[in-house]
């Protein structure tokens, strides 16, 4: 499929790694500007208090401190932070005022010369409380009578709306069998290894904010210069700054206005950088925190009629974007798979935990997950193979364009060869020998399998199906390309990146339009004053968005190549050749005008300019989302992300019984996201993403204590997956190409981790089946796992 | 500023270097802040994470757990030393670019720490050795394949240089 590309789907080196491996990357805490003073904050140890009195004179008396600022000053001189959902009175910022919501809530910040002086000074900062009543557990929080969180809101419900699409009564009457269970997604994260961090500096005579951060956050300007009550033009956003890992949660954005209002009251430099504890608890990053209570009514031959499915989201104390997380799922709701009768019952709910915050796949690796248990459950139930229950209900290639009872159509898809060709990857039959001569001889040995939907390509279109005041329609990105005098070719993206490789995707696709070769192409990262609009690399989008917006600005560019050409050798363009940044006259060799004579033409020669064409040689281009820009049915049916990418997991994991400790021997992942600009960054990702996934479901957990304390602020209970815990992963690919993108390319920001989770659950509950004992809640820690295991055996 | 300072002299990536540094000063913040080497980064500041490692003396530490007053008298490599004398990339940083084996780049200092001192030891290492040598630094971006794919393409270009 790739032949066809000279520089797309090849291996070659990125134009980031180097600067990397030479400790030449620049991020956030790398930033030194001279005089820069340092932020450390007092968070709250309560879940739930008022706050009686706070003095900060022992603090300020301290040495090399300028200011101690508290919520009264800084709720009164900004506005609060953007919310999601139609709630108005969740009001939101960086410090408490009043009273403090969550334990590691910031009460106070103190500026100092040092870190290390502002935080000696931080704890002298006396903060008296008052506690008050507080709810941990998401069920007990939609309880009525129960403490709420924000009075003023009147619940603690954010959002919940009941979707029935298709004759969901009718197909559980008239199915054979019915099944019903509750599926369980811990609260986890993405953790990035670098934390957020953020310096500002206020230049009064330019009235203008100058900030330097670790961000990937759609409208990030903007949203800080509201909150700040600033023009728009009045904060620079340099997104030059590379980012140490994001995967969704890098939106520091009340640290930013806090910093910003720092920097502005102090006229020095302010720069905040968490620490790990920060992170992790007053950081506001922790991802879904879902249970589903899920109904499946299918017949005898395997065929799903349809299914309900109540997703129940804690978001912690604030709202943010979080509750859209479950607004995302629409768009894929039924999986890869023909369900034509669903209801869908998401509900958004606050408890005095740490606010939620976009995680890499916005809600859709838990629906997966809860899917995928139940087409295994479904399986298990009738006796019949798993894997011929999902190919059996697996849309078929020749069904494409597939409307899904939500609304979304899937642009394209193969999805029986991809599984296929994982099976055979994995040398399926051998596997279940070793599975089952394991089982022989004591072990608990089990076998995974997993077929889900990454939607690619990002669209804002939740945004208005959750909050109908939001008309957001448009999730557009952009690119600029600049061909200078001495021929040297420039993209200029608007916004930062944390290791997507978006440096060698604009060059890698500039290159192939131009034919130029993208070692040669320098792309920079423009601060938010000079760049396109962009939102950012969300969504799995970028492959999508900023490739389709780099290929447009190319094209023309070679666009006004050839018409310098065609004026010069007054023909007609269609009478000329483009090859490798020269144009000719087809069939005649000789008649050329070379890549650096035209662009001599373009900067310098304009009586041999054709009319109408500007001179100078760049261009911009500005890209709508593919199938964006639709409103939402009254029954709330609307596209969502235009592409569709698809993954087949096939996991192999035995289980120590003794400890609880399970293993995995066997990872193969097929995957299909078309065609893929640059096999290596689509591999490292998916790889990633399936590390990731597997610490979703084995290990990591925000967990609290019944006192409302956050359990697990250092990576000694908060675990990462090591290289010894990430398996050799296999990776097959397939192509089916997007017939909706400029190169049929799909996104693959969030591959792997969409499908991992759901793979390694149906693979220890395979496991389990032996011994009749099954677990649906993540992460399926040791702990959980000796105890099912011990539970089960004893009985 | 009543903070009392104690001298040191320690090599950094060949360069002796002296300072006067408050006890409580840690290695990595003198060599960030201070000596403004910024390629070893921070991570947890507890130890677990392994973005701050540097050799000390030739083995890989966490720059983070040690105070920079315990550093003296000894020598220190951070990523920013690990070149070729001619500053061209060393034979593992050309292989971490080969062979994709990062993404955002901010373990990769702390990686290419480890997987140097393993190379430095063991110059063949099988699979799972790459892997028990990098198991002490968290990577949230790769899965941990293609920089276990870098280091046996590094050791193999190593050998294969020293045979020459």
């Amino acid at each position: 499929m790739t032949t066809q590309f000279r520089y797309i789907g090849k291996h070659r080196r990125t134009k980031e790694d180097p600067r990397f491996v030479t400790g030449r990357g620049r991020y956030a805490a790398d930033i030194a500007l001279p005089g820069t003073k340092h932020v450390a904050l007092v968070a709250s140890p309560h879940p739930s208090a008022r706050i009686v009195s706070i003095s900060t004179d022992a603090a300020l008396a301290a040495p090399g401190v300028l200011t101690v600022l508290t919520g009264d000053e800084f709720c009164a001189r900004t506005d609060p932070l953007y919310v999601g959902v139609d709630a108005p009175k969740v009001t939101r910022y960086a410090l408490a005022r009043g009273v403090v919501r969550y334990a590691g809530e910031w009460v106070a910040a103190v500026v100092a010369d040092t870190r290390a002086l502002a935080e000696d000074a931080a704890e002298l900062v006396e903060v008296e409380y008052e506690s008050l009543p507080f709810v941990i557990d998401p069920e007990a929080a939609l309880a009525p009578g129960t403490h709420l969180i924000h009075p003023d809101h009147g619940t603690n419900v954010l959002y919940r709306r009941k979707f029935v699409w298709g004759p969901v009564e009718e197909a559980f009457a008239k199915a054979d069998h019915q099944l019903a269970f509750r599926a369980t997604w811990g609260r986890s994260s993405t953790v990035p290894i670098e934390t957020f961090g953020v310096t500002a500096r206020w230049d009064p005579v330019a009235e203008l904010l100058d900030v330097w951060a670790s961000i990937q956050m759609p409208k990030y300007p903007d949203q800080t210069a509201r909150a700040l009550r600033l023009p728009g033009n009045a904060v620079r956003v340099h997104f030059d700054v590379d980012v140490g890992g994001s995967y969704g949660v890098k939106r520091g954005i009340k640290h930013t206005v806090l910093v910003g209002y720092l920097a502005k009251k102090l006229g020095v430099p302010v720069r905040l950088i968490e620490d790990r504890l920060e992170n992790m608890r007053g950081g506001d990053m922790h991802g879904p925190d879902r249970f589903f209570d899920m109904q499946v009514a299918f017949d005898r031959d395997g065929t799903i009629r349809g299914m309900k499915m109540r997703a129940v989201d804690d978001v912690g104390a604030y709202a943010g974007r979080s509750p859209l997380q479950l607004g995302k799922p629409v768009g894929a709701i039924c999986g890869p798979y023909q369900i034509h009768a669903i209801e869908y019952e998401p509900t958004s709910v606050m408890t005095n935990k740490t606010p939620q915050e976009a995680v890499r796949g916005f809600g859709q690796s838990p629906t997966n997950f809860a899917i995928e248990r139940a087409m295994d459950r479904v399986a298990r139930q009738l006796g019949m193979d798993r894997i011929e229950l999902r190919r059996k209900n697996l849309i078929r290639r020749d069904q494409f364009p597939y409307l899904i009872p939500s609304g979304s159509s899937y642009d394209s898809g193969d999805y029986h060869t991809v599984l296929d060709k994982a099976l055979e990857a994995s040398g399926y039959p051998a596997l279940v020998r070793m599975r089952d001569e394991a089982r022989l001889a004591g072990r608990l040995a089990g076998i995974g399998v997993a077929t889900c939907l990454e939607p690619s390509g990002g669209n804002a279109s939740f945004e208005l199906l959750f909050n109908p005041k939001n008309e957001t329609t448009t999730w557009m990105d952009s690119c600029l390309v600049r061909v200078d005098l001495s021929g040297s070719i420039t993209g200029v993206m608007g916004t930062s990146s944390s290791g997507q490789g978006h440096e060698t995707l604009v060059s890698t696709v500039v290159g192939e339009i131009l034919e130029r070769d993208p070692a040669t192409i320098r792309v920079i990262h423009a601060d938010s004053l000079n760049a396109l609009p962009s939102n950012s690399p969300v969504g799995s989008r970028m492959a999508i968005m900023l490739g389709g917006a780099a290929a447009g600005a190319a094209r023309k560019i070679r666009d006004a190549l050839v018409a310098i050409a065609a004026h010069n050798f007054e023909c007609s363009p269609e009478d000329l050749e483009y090859r490798d940044g020269n144009v000719g006259i087809k069939g005649a060799p000789s008649k050329m005008l070379s890549w650096d004579q035209l662009v001599e033409i373009a900067h310098r020669k304009f009586h041999k300019m054709p009319p109408g064409l500007d001179p100078g040689l760049q261009a911009q281009f500005v890209w709508e989302v593919p199938t964006g820009g639709g409103v939402p049915t009254q029954d709330g049916r609307v596209q969502m992300y235009p592409c569709y990418a698809f993954e087949a997991h096939v996991v192999y994991v035995e289980i120590d019984p003794d400890t609880g400790k399970p293993s995995i021997r066997k990872y193969v992942c097929g995957h299909d996201c078309g065609v893929m600009i640059s096999p290596d960054i689509v591999h490292g990702m998916t790889y990633g993403g399936i590390a990731h996934g597997i610490g979703a479901s084995l290990y990591e957990k925000f967990a609290y204590t019944e006192d409302g304390q956050l359990a697990s602020g250092t990576f000694m209970d908060y675990l990462i997956p090591s290289s010894m815990e990430v398996p050799d992963i296999h990776i097959v690919d397939h192509c089916t190409p997007s017939p909706l993108t400029t190169f049929g390319q799909k996104g693959s920001g969030e591959a792997g981790y969409l499908g991992a989770p759901a793979a390694i659950a149906n693979a220890i509950n395979d496991a389990l089946d032996p011994l009749g004992a099954s677990i649906d809640t993540l992460p399926m820690s040791h702990l959980a796992l000796w105890e099912t295991i011990t539970k089960a055996t004893k009985m | 500023m009543s903070e009392e300072l104690y001298p040191i002299e320690v090599e950094v990536n060949g360069v002796q270097r002296t300072a006067r540094v408050p006890a409580r000063l840690s290695l990595v913040d003198w060599l960030r802040e201070d000596l403004r080497l910024t390629g070893t980064h921070v991570g947890c500041e507890h130890g677990i994470c392994g973005a701050c490692s540097v050799m000390l003396d030739g083995e890989p530490v966490r720059s983070c757990l040690m105070f920079a007053f315990q550093a003296n008298g000894h020598r220190v490599t951070t990523v920013e030393g690990l070149a070729q004398p001619d500053g061209s990339m060393s034979v593992l940083q050309d292989s971490f670019c080969q062979a994709h084996a990062l993404q955002c780049g901010y373990c990769t200092p702390g990686m290419l720490i480890a997987a140097q001192g393993l190379l430095n030891t063991n110059p063949r290492p099988t699979d799972l050795q790459i892997r028990e040598a990098i198991g002490g630094n968290l990577c949230r971006c790769t899965g941990y394949q293609q920089i276990v794919d870098a280091v046996k393409q590094a050791a193999s270009r190593l050998s294969k240089e020293t045979a020459s």
